[in-house]
């Protein structure tokens, strides 16, 4: 079996989705249950995690998901933690998806507050995922933290750009211990399924599939993709070279001497 | 020309020296000359970037037949950026006590009216009941009332609400940088304060009196919030003092200025537009906005503003407000009572403005959804706060 492996729990799909932007939960329930992710990543922002009446929270079966926080909207290290800790107490979720995002535009990771947060909750037993820039040195500093995957991301979040930051995605893959989520940007079917091909363990999709006209119909693409590209990467892609090569050479006939 | 900003030089000035802070007429002649062509252009450069001159043509006379294309490419960023939602809020009037003599104001310091001040008790039990109905983000709201809205006041009445509103904001008169900080560290994260109009002799005519006769520190009020870790900061121009299409070129700088200076802050603008007061006689506005006119400009900020918050209160009437949902709007008022104690009692006498559109919170959540728009109440966490 080819599973994904986090912090030494099993999942059959790798692709990870996101609960913002839906236009209601009823369509984010249908949205997740199509495309077959079993991570499911709420912003505590966003929910009352204390609340067993939460309306995003009950659209989502806990059962069938791993619900995985996030602290997205946290500006620096403290707030992550602090906000991280409550929801812990009152959820019983030690799973975390770390974002520290201090820009309200570009909603880009803040690499220093980000490092300094994952240390803090690394010790403090939270399993944390941590949303990062493609940067495969801060990759290498978060893992020695312990945390248990890297999550860099393709191009700005929501901006459905692609995979932008490839170059910098294919140092990480290669570096790293821990599985590489491409998190972010990822706008296409097509993208998540380049994301795949390179070597990425999962993808992250939310925009791309909650703005979908047919957001189930997204979802099943998104799903599809990354299957094939995981599917292509198993399969050992072959080099892609600038000068065309003939699949049936032309010395073929020569005999060895 | 080009002249290029220094870190240290406040907004009042950077706005003297475009030019934008009087001579409005200039201004609105200028956009008279602005032709098709130049609005395809504007219309085919990267949608949500700002640029002055695409502000410009973006609000000219010659965009208005353009307004449907506008719409369809506000709306795809508006999804894009901020999803299939509107997030819902609340205000509650805290107090109409007044010092100030805005002249187009039915709070007036000159006017005969009955006046309302809520103790926190009384503040507490209206929060109560909107807490009720759903709302998570509240905005408290009072006129210039320093004496008795004071900062302890508010920091007071934030702490007891922060039990409640994952989001406590403020709509009060100006303060001070010391001021806002001691806010921030109640748990206000959020501040809109209007500069009412960016023309200044505009301005001038209209705060004859009171502490809001002064213009340029007005402006660089903003700065203040931001300095003192505000999270939200709305800007808003009262709509029908001075020319639409000028205000929104100030606002558009203002906007602007504070997002490349102060990073961490989230830039809201809202569209009060001048309704009539109840209070206030023989009111000549030369003004005025159209429906069309206020979409063409909101429509015009969203082309040029990607990510920033558009605020529509319920001075607008039922109908606009819906049609409005899918144009760029992110966040709107519902349900709200614009007299101080007006969430128990009935009677009207002391509104600031006559609410044009008195459906419930939970209506108004429904209308959404039959327009695929999913309504967030809460969109904040206390947990973000150090409560030491």
């Amino acid at each position: 079996m080819d599973n994904l492996v986090i912090a030494g729990r099993e999942f059959n799909s790798r692709l990870l989705v996101g609960t913002g932007k839906f236009a209601s939960s009823k369509v984010m329930a249908d949205a997740i249950e199509a495309c077959g992710s079993e991570i499911v990543t709420v912003a505590l922002r966003r929910v009352d995690i204390e609340n067993e009446n939460d309306d995003m929270l009950l659209a989502i079966d806990r059962d069938k998901y791993l619900l995985l926080p996030n602290t997205s909207g946290a500006r620096d290290a403290d707030e992550a933690v602090r906000l991280a800790k409550l929801a812990r107490a009152a959820s019983s979720i030690n799973w975390l998806k770390l974002e520290v995002t201090p820009d309200p535009y570009y909603l880009l990771p803040d690499p220093v507050e980000t490092l300094k947060a994952a240390e803090a909750l690394v010790k403090d037993d939270f399993i944390v995922l941590p949303y990062i820039n493609a940067d495969p040195v801060l990759a290498k500093r978060l893992e020695d933290a312990g945390t248990a995957t890297v999550m860099p991301l393709a191009s700005p979040i929501g901006s459905n750009q692609g995979m932008r930051t490839r170059a910098a995605i294919e140092i990480i893959i290669e570096q790293a211990n821990v599985p590489v989520v491409v998190d972010a940007g990822l706008g296409l079917p097509s993208h998540a399924a380049e994301a795949m091909e390179i070597g990425a363990d999962a993808v992250l999709v939310n925009t791309a599939i909650a703005t979908a006209a047919d957001p189930c119909a997204m979802a099943r693409a998104f799903k599809l993709c990354v299957k094939a590209g995981r599917t292509a990467y198993n399969s050992g892609p072959a080099v892609a070279q600038r000068k065309a090569t003939a699949s049936s050479p032309l010395t073929g006939f020569l005999r060895d001497e | 020309m080009k002249t290029m900003q220094t870190k240290s030089q406040q907004f009042s000035s950077i706005l003297t020296l475009r030019g934008l802070d009087r001579k409005y007429s200039q201004w609105s002649n200028a956009l008279n000359n602005f032709t098709e062509s130049d609005v395809k252009g504007a219309l085919s450069s990267q949608p949500g970037v700002y640029r002055p001159e695409k502000l410009m043509v973006l609000v000219s006379p010659a965009a208005r037949g353009h307004l449907e294309q506008m719409a369809q490419l506000a709306h795809q960023l508006t999804v894009q950026r901020f999803g299939k939602t509107i997030k819902l809020y609340v205000p509650l009037y805290l107090s109409n006590y007044c010092s100030s003599s805005c002249r187009y104001c039915g709070f007036n310091v000159d006017n005969k009216i009955e006046r309302k001040r809520l103790t926190i008790e009384e503040a507490l039990e209206q929060a109560d009941i909107i807490a009720n109905e759903g709302f998570r983000d509240i905005l408290l709201v009072s006129s210039e009332d320093r004496n008795y809205i004071t900062v302890e006041y508010l920091c007071e009445l934030s702490k007891q609400l922060r039990k409640k509103f994952s989001c406590v904001s403020i709509e009060v008169y100006q303060m001070t940088a010391a001021e806002y900080s001691e806010l921030f560290a109640a748990g206000i994260e959020g501040v809109t304060l209007y500069q009412e109009t960016y023309d200044r002799d505009v301005y001038k005519y209209y705060h004859p009196a009171g502490l809001k006769t002064d213009y340029g520190q007005r402006l660089n009020v903003a700065d203040d919030m931001a300095a003192a870790g505000m999270r939200e900061i709305g800007l808003g121009a009262l709509l029908g003092l001075a020319d639409w299409r000028v205000e929104t070129l100030a606002l558009g700088e203002h906007a602007h200025y504070l997002m490349k200076r102060y990073w961490q802050s989230h830039i809201s603008i809202s569209f009060p537009r001048i309704r009539p007061a109840s209070h206030v006689d023989g009111q000549q506005f030369e003004h005025l906005l159209s429906d069309k006119d206020m979409v063409q400009m909101m429509l015009a900020l969203r082309l040029c503003f990607a990510d920033v918050g558009l605020v529509l209160s319920t001075r607008e009437p039922a109908s606009l407000r819906d049609n409005m949902v899918s144009l760029g709007i992110t966040r709107m008022s519902a349900g709200s009572k614009t007299s101080p104690g007006g969430y128990c009692k009935t009677e009207h006498a002391l509104e600031q403005f006559d609410v044009n559109d008195s459906r419930s919170a939970s209506q108004i959540a429904e209308m959404l959804r039959e327009r695929g728009l999913d309504a967030v109440w809460k969109d904040w966490d206390c947990g973000f706060i150090d409560n030491k």
